[in-house]
């Protein structure tokens, strides 16, 4: 059985920022130790010698003219914003008050 | 028979002859849907007024004698995973509640330019993720086959859509089955197309190296005909394949295999396989023997590890995606109360706006990305990526195309797995490969499983870039299953309230 505490999972929430109660964070640990365990045969067949994909066909960057563009407007951009002020997005402090 | 049980191209030829109006047929489908959907619940959203919009254009173009494109006037089902442009796309989350973005996919784009009326949006697992439409926050949807059962997912509401004669073509999304599998159990043809033929330009993230839109119907020539609208480069998404889109559509008209190699799977039956899909996918076979094709069996013994690499790639890439979902700039904010800080808002939104399943994979994720396990988890899983790269190459050498049943088993009980995420990903085992290799994949029926009387889906899987093949393969085995049946399988589909 993978090892892995509900500490660890608490570690992975904070990262991931989701907040997480102790009932979610008991619940999660139990099940990942079971994903973990499934999931991790596929170090039995992953040698050295085999590269990995990361993308099924070849991804190169892809340029194009500088050219204008229509694009949105201030206004389009800001429709889906939680909050806005003065034609930007508002959100809540950053850096701290001292 | 009522003209919303018509195929799709059916509908077209009506409105071209002139005995069927775009509005009459736009009206007949919010009639069904109006009648039916309290029970199957395959939409989100309905854009009656928009759709009608659209449809008295397209209607007094055709009256002008302009030329329209094939389907132009024939109504579509949208998977809420799609951006349309002022209408709210939620990708069955709460974290996008009332979201209406600002802007097409392209998909959108294309299917509005080809003159198809968008009569809504339907259900999907949340950021479909998921292999039953039980993750939606907005509630899960039905079967029309059995209305206590599971419409597969995650784009369980429009393939449900199409069951019920409630739209007669919809757009679905793949990235470990969720076109094939909910068309496997609902009786009806879902195809993912190779990886880069259609537009991820405003599709929802999920997994990006494995995402695919696809077009779901009831017919495969139906299916072709919504592949050729919305395939094709598109320079607003840079993994967007630079080439002419394979002749689907003249391939589903060939109605000819003869001399065609198909390869059966030998890891993709047996053991976990109900026995009645495994009889109805033998009957697909025996049908593509009797129509010319030779039959030859391969071995891609890699696929076993597939799903395990699968369950650490999508969720690592998912954790990356859905970072975007911070509260800041769209959707849902929560505990902002002047007090709290941007990371704590942040924190109490996403515990809010994300369900379990995206919970648990974003976690899976993070941790399979995380310093110290990156080579153990994702870099096997990438590994393992490759190895099944390897067996597809080997069985193309083989065959023309490779087949299998689309899922493990019929459309199971509402809530039966769903305490069981292991179980839930069993249903993709078949499907995955496919979208690993960025390869095309197409599901269409094959019958009823005898112990159940549900619907089992056949798996046709083309080499990159020759969907046509699938198409080809799909087109005949339809041709002769429907010459053996008689009449289409949801013509055996019980009578919904309203239907028929």
């Amino acid at each position: 059985m993978a090892a892995i505490s509900r500490e660890d999972v608490a570690h992975l929430a904070a990262l991931a920022r989701i907040t997480m109660n102790e009932a979610e964070l008991d619940h999660l640990a139990k099940e990942m130790a079971v994903i973990l365990d499934a999931v991790a045969r596929v170090q039995e067949v992953s040698g050295e010698d085999v590269p990995p994909t990361s993308h099924p066909i070849p991804v190169n960057n892809v340029y194009r003219d500088d050219v204008v563009l229509p694009s949105l407007t201030p206004s389009e951009a800001l429709s889906g914003a939680p909050a806005q002020e003065d034609g930007r997005f508002k959100v809540p402090q950053i850096l701290g008050e001292e | 028979m009522s003209v919303i049980n018509l195929a799709a191209h059916e509908m077209a030829a009506k409105l071209n002859d002139g005995s069927l109006t775009s509005v009459e047929l736009t009206n007949a489908h919010y009639d069904q849907i109006a009648q039916v959907d309290e029970a199957v619940h395959a939409f989100l959203y309905l854009d009656k007024e928009g759709a009608l919009e659209q449809a008295a254009a397209i209607d007094a173009k055709r009256a002008q004698g302009e030329s329209l494109a094939p389907f132009a006037g024939v109504p579509l089902a949208l998977k809420d995973v799609l951006t349309q442009k002022g209408i709210p796309t939620t990708c069955g989350s709460k974290m996008l509640e009332g979201w209406r973005p600002p802007y097409d996919a392209t998909v959108v784009t294309r299917l509005k330019e080809a003159g198809i009326v968008i009569l809504g949006k339907t259900n999907m697992d949340e950021f479909a993720m998921g292999s039953s439409t039980e993750n939606s926050a907005y509630g899960p949807t039905h079967n029309p086959w059995d209305l206590d059962r599971i419409p597969g997912g995650s784009g369980g509401g429009s393939a449900a859509s199409l069951a019920a004669f409630e739209a007669p073509l919809a757009i679905g999304t793949d990235t470990g089955g969720s076109i094939r599998q909910p068309a496997a159990v609902t009786g009806t043809v879902g195809v993912k197309p190779t990886y880069g033929g259609v537009s991820r330009y405003g599709l929802v993230a999920f997994s990006s190296s494995l995402d695919q839109a696809g077009p779901c119907a009831r017919t495969v020539l139906d299916a072709a005909m919504l592949h050729e609208v919305i395939a094709g480069h598109d320079p607003k998404d840079s993994t967007s394949i630079n080439a002419p889109v394979p002749q689907v559509v003249k391939a589903a008209k060939k109605l000819d295999v003869k001399g065609m190699k198909i390869g059966v799977v030998k890891e993709l039956q047996g053991d976990g396989f109900q026995r009645g899909v495994l009889d109805r996918f033998h009957d697909g076979l025996d049908a593509l023997i009797a129509a010319g094709a030779e039959i030859v069996e391969v071995s891609c013994p890699t696929f076993d590890y597939a799903l395990a690499a699968y369950y650490l790639i999508a969720p690592s890439e998912c954790s990356s995606n859905l970072a975007r979902f911070d509260s800041m700039r769209y959707g849902i904010r929560i505990g902002d109360d002047g007090n709290r800080g941007a990371e704590e808002v942040m924190n109490l939104t996403r515990h809010e706006g994300f369900g379990p399943e995206v919970k648990r994979r974003i976690i899976l994720g993070t941790y399979a990305l995380s310093s110290g396990y990156y080579d153990a988890y994702y870099g096997s899983a990438q590994k393992v990526r490759t190895l099944v790269m390897r067996d597809f190459n080997a069985a193309f050498e083989k065959a023309d195309v490779l087949v299998s049943p689309s899922a493990p088993t019929t459309a199971f009980k509402i809530g039966e797995q769903v305490d069981d995420p292991l179980a839930m990903y069993l249903n993709d085992i078949a499907t995955i490969p496919v979208n690993m290799a960025g390869i095309g994949g197409m599901s269409l029926p094959c019958g009823l499983a005898t112990e159940d009387g549900l619907p089992v889906g056949f798996q046709i899987m083309s080499p990159a870039m020759k969907d046509d093949l699938m198409y080809q393969v799909g087109g005949t085995l339809e041709a002769a299953l429907l010459s053996k049946w008689g009449a289409p399988i949801l013509s055996q589909a019980p009578e919904l309230a309203g239907s028929k």
